[in-house]
């Protein structure tokens, strides 16, 4: 345990400096900089259609990446989203072998989505069990039921005007996905930073008590908040599944750990209380240009993996090692 | 003393797989003979040496996700070493793979104590790193059983009194963890640290320091199993042991081990390795097909933590207060 001495200032510094020296300011410098590089290391990196796929990487996980960060600031986990979209995936594809058509897949796929998400909701809150364990094991059964009903099969065979939400594109190189992404993100920036809503996510973050006993409805809110990461894996299930246009139990494996990634790099605190869609966002494009400029510089993914790690790593570790070394 | 043993987790656990043994042995006979309980032991030794080194961070408030990755880095970089230099004796083998497992827990050790980075975050990068280095050093292939030594792959099946050594191996980390945490000052101060920082740091102890050695150990335990994992399947990729975290971490909560810290005994996570282990087992045995095996584990998981939140609750007032947050 650290001791952290609280000093007050005898000025407040500007708004602009205060933004400048802020962790978003610090991203898109970051951003910025991996573009450039990018531009310089490869010349098929400057074509709107490569650029177009490259957001493919993120848009989805970026989706879930937004809701868990809203459940992340008010000091709660989701892991099992992937297993989520496994099992919802896997209704779809249930689903379609009785015929079912696009409008119910898109039901289906949302259905399965909220239910996850009521499960660990109530697990959670109803029990006031450690949602981390909570959701590790609901990680093991979402994905084990895909198992069961799978096996070593795959669904397929989705109906045509299905595939749209993953390979559609509503203009020239903007795909569906990457216009929900925007979507989603200014929809969840104003519920965070906008409403009622979002300053009780920071306060339950903050202090749980405290925001209990200031009258907020600390056990609905985190309720409502898995809800809301099990719907945005229900959304990101439709997206995938209609972009691969088949269903494997292994399907999104290993993306609840990217995502929180995401939303870590973005500067959300994963003990709660601070953090930011913004940063979210910009996160999301500093993964995806990383993964996409490593991709065309042929390194293979499980090497971009470590730039990942020691990218989550050190964006974290530097500015402490800074803020040490002033000290000292 | 009955009644608290009764109550206990481990007897809970006892009497668990003692039922589904029981169970089991009623259409499958053979499932329950000494010589098959001894073959699911051995298959479960990885688990439980992983689950005791878990025990211990997680005792700390602490979690090590990077432990499956550390075992995959080890057992790589053996197994590359075995090829290269086929008549290196086991002994150094085995102590090399500890000392490696150790200085990756301690790199997690270090970012904890000395930068106060959340351990969740730590081992999550250091996961995908570790994995990563394994594909930079083997260039993404496989080594296979042709390549290695006759004496690298016989040592962990090698019979000793009945017994391959890999069990040994188990059994020893068991009684010297038993003796570690109930003997030493530093095993200790594991409970002290995860059960009341603020009250740890008044009694003299050193959290983060604590913290980097329950790492370090757990790092060692993993490297120590990279060994005997690649050694035993004869075979060493860049995703052996892929997801193994999750299922050690399951193996503690279904032991007893609070994720809070504090509470967890080196009996609660070997029963509750060796139920996941049974359970893995016995699935073939009663012609269920293996694919149950996930969401069987998953569910295990989601009761074991509400039997242990149940067991917790009600422990009298609180006399000292929470520490205030660092900010």
């Amino acid at each position: 345990m650290t001791t952290t001495d609280r000093h007050i200032p005898d000025r407040l510094q500007s708004p602009l400096q205060t933004r400048l020296k802020s962790w978003e300011t610090l991203l898109l410098v970051v951003a910025v900089a991996i573009f450039i590089a990018n531009s310089f290391a490869s010349p098929y990196f400057l074509n709107a259609w490569n650029l177009s796929d490259a957001t493919f990487n993120f848009t989805e996980k970026a989706m879930i990446a937004f809701a868990m960060a809203l459940l992340i600031i008010s000091g709660e986990i989701d892991l099992s989203v992937a297993s989520i979209i496994a099992l919802a995936s896997t209704a779809m594809g249930a689903a379609v072998q009785y015929g079912a058509g696009t409008p119910e897949l898109i039901a289906i796929g949302l259905g399965v989505g909220l239910l996850c998400g009521a499960f660990n909701g109530a697990l959670v809150t109803g029990m006031g069990l450690p949602s981390i364990v909570v959701t590790i094991g609901t990680m093991s059964l979402f994905r084990g039921i895909s198992y069961i009903v799978l096996g070593d099969q795959a669904y397929g065979g989705y109906p045509s005007d299905f595939a749209w939400f993953g390979r559609g594109y509503v203009w020239w190189v903007i795909s569906f996905e990457l216009v929900l992404f925007a979507v989603l993100a200014v929809i969840y920036a104003v519920i965070l930073h906008k409403t009622n809503f979002g300053r009780a996510i920071y306060a339950i973050g903050n202090n749980p008590t405290g925001a209990l006993f200031s009258g907020i409805r600390v056990a609905r809110i985190k309720f409502i908040l898995f809800l809301l990461t099990g719907l945005m894996s229900g959304v990101a299930a439709i997206c995938l599944t209609s972009r691969l246009g088949s269903t494997r139990p292994s399907i999104a494996f290993g993306w609840e750990l990217e995502i929180v990634t995401m939303v870590v790099l973005g500067g959300v605190s994963i003990l709660g209380g601070s953090g930011s869609i913004p940063g979210v966002v910009i996160a999301a494009f500093v993964m995806g240009l990383v993964t996409f400029g490593l991709g065309l510089l042929n390194v293979p993914g499980i090497v971009m993996s470590i730039f990942i790690g020691l990218l989550l790593i050190g964006v974290i570790a530097l500015p402490r090692l800074w803020s040490r070394m002033r000290r000292a | 003393m009955l009644k608290r043993l009764a109550s206990s987790r481990e007897a809970l656990l006892v009497a668990a797989i003692g039922v589904l043994l029981v169970l089991i042995s009623t259409r499958f006979p053979t499932f329950a003979a000494p010589s098959n309980l001894a073959n699911v032991f051995n298959d479960t030794a990885p688990l439980m040496i992983l689950a005791i080194g878990q025990m211990m961070v997680i005792l700390t408030r602490c979690i090590d996700l990077s432990v499956a990755a550390n075992l995959a880095l080890t057992g790589m970089v053996v197994a590359m070493l075995n090829v290269a230099m086929p008549g290196l004796p086991i002994a150094v083998t085995l102590g090399l793979s500890l000392a490696l497992g150790a200085v990756m827990g301690m790199a997690n050790g270090l970012l904890v104590w000395k930068l106060d980075i959340p351990p969740i975050v730590v081992t999550l990068g250091t996961m995908t790193i570790f994995r990563g280095i394994i594909f930079v050093i083997s260039g993404g292939d496989w080594v296979n059983s042709h390549e290695m030594s006759a004496a690298f792959k016989a040592f962990p099946r090698a019979d000793l009194a009945g017994l391959p050594v890999l069990s040994w191996i188990a059994i020893a980390v068991i009684a010297a963890a038993g003796l570690f945490m109930a003997r030493t000052a530093l095993g200790r101060a594991f409970f002290a640290v995860g059960g009341n920082p603020n009250a740890a740091v008044y009694t003299g102890l050193d959290v983060g320091r604590s913290q980097f050695w329950a790492f370090t150990i757990s790092g060692a335990l993993a490297g120590l199993t990279g060994y005997l994992w690649v050694a035993r399947y004869a075979v060493a990729y860049v995703d052996i042991a892929g997801g193994f975290e999750l299922e050690v971490v399951a193996a503690c909560v279904i032991g007893g081990i609070s994720i809070a810290g504090g509470i967890g005994s080196v009996g609660g996570a070997v029963l509750g390795a060796l139920f996941l282990g049974v359970i893995k087992n016995a699935l073939p045995v009663v012609n269920i097909s293996p694919f149950w095996q996930l969401a069987i584990s998953g569910t295990a998981i989601l009761i074991a933590v509400a039997v242990n939140a149940r067991s917790t609750r009600s422990k009298g007032r609180i006399i000292l207060k929470r520490a205030e947050q660092p900010a």
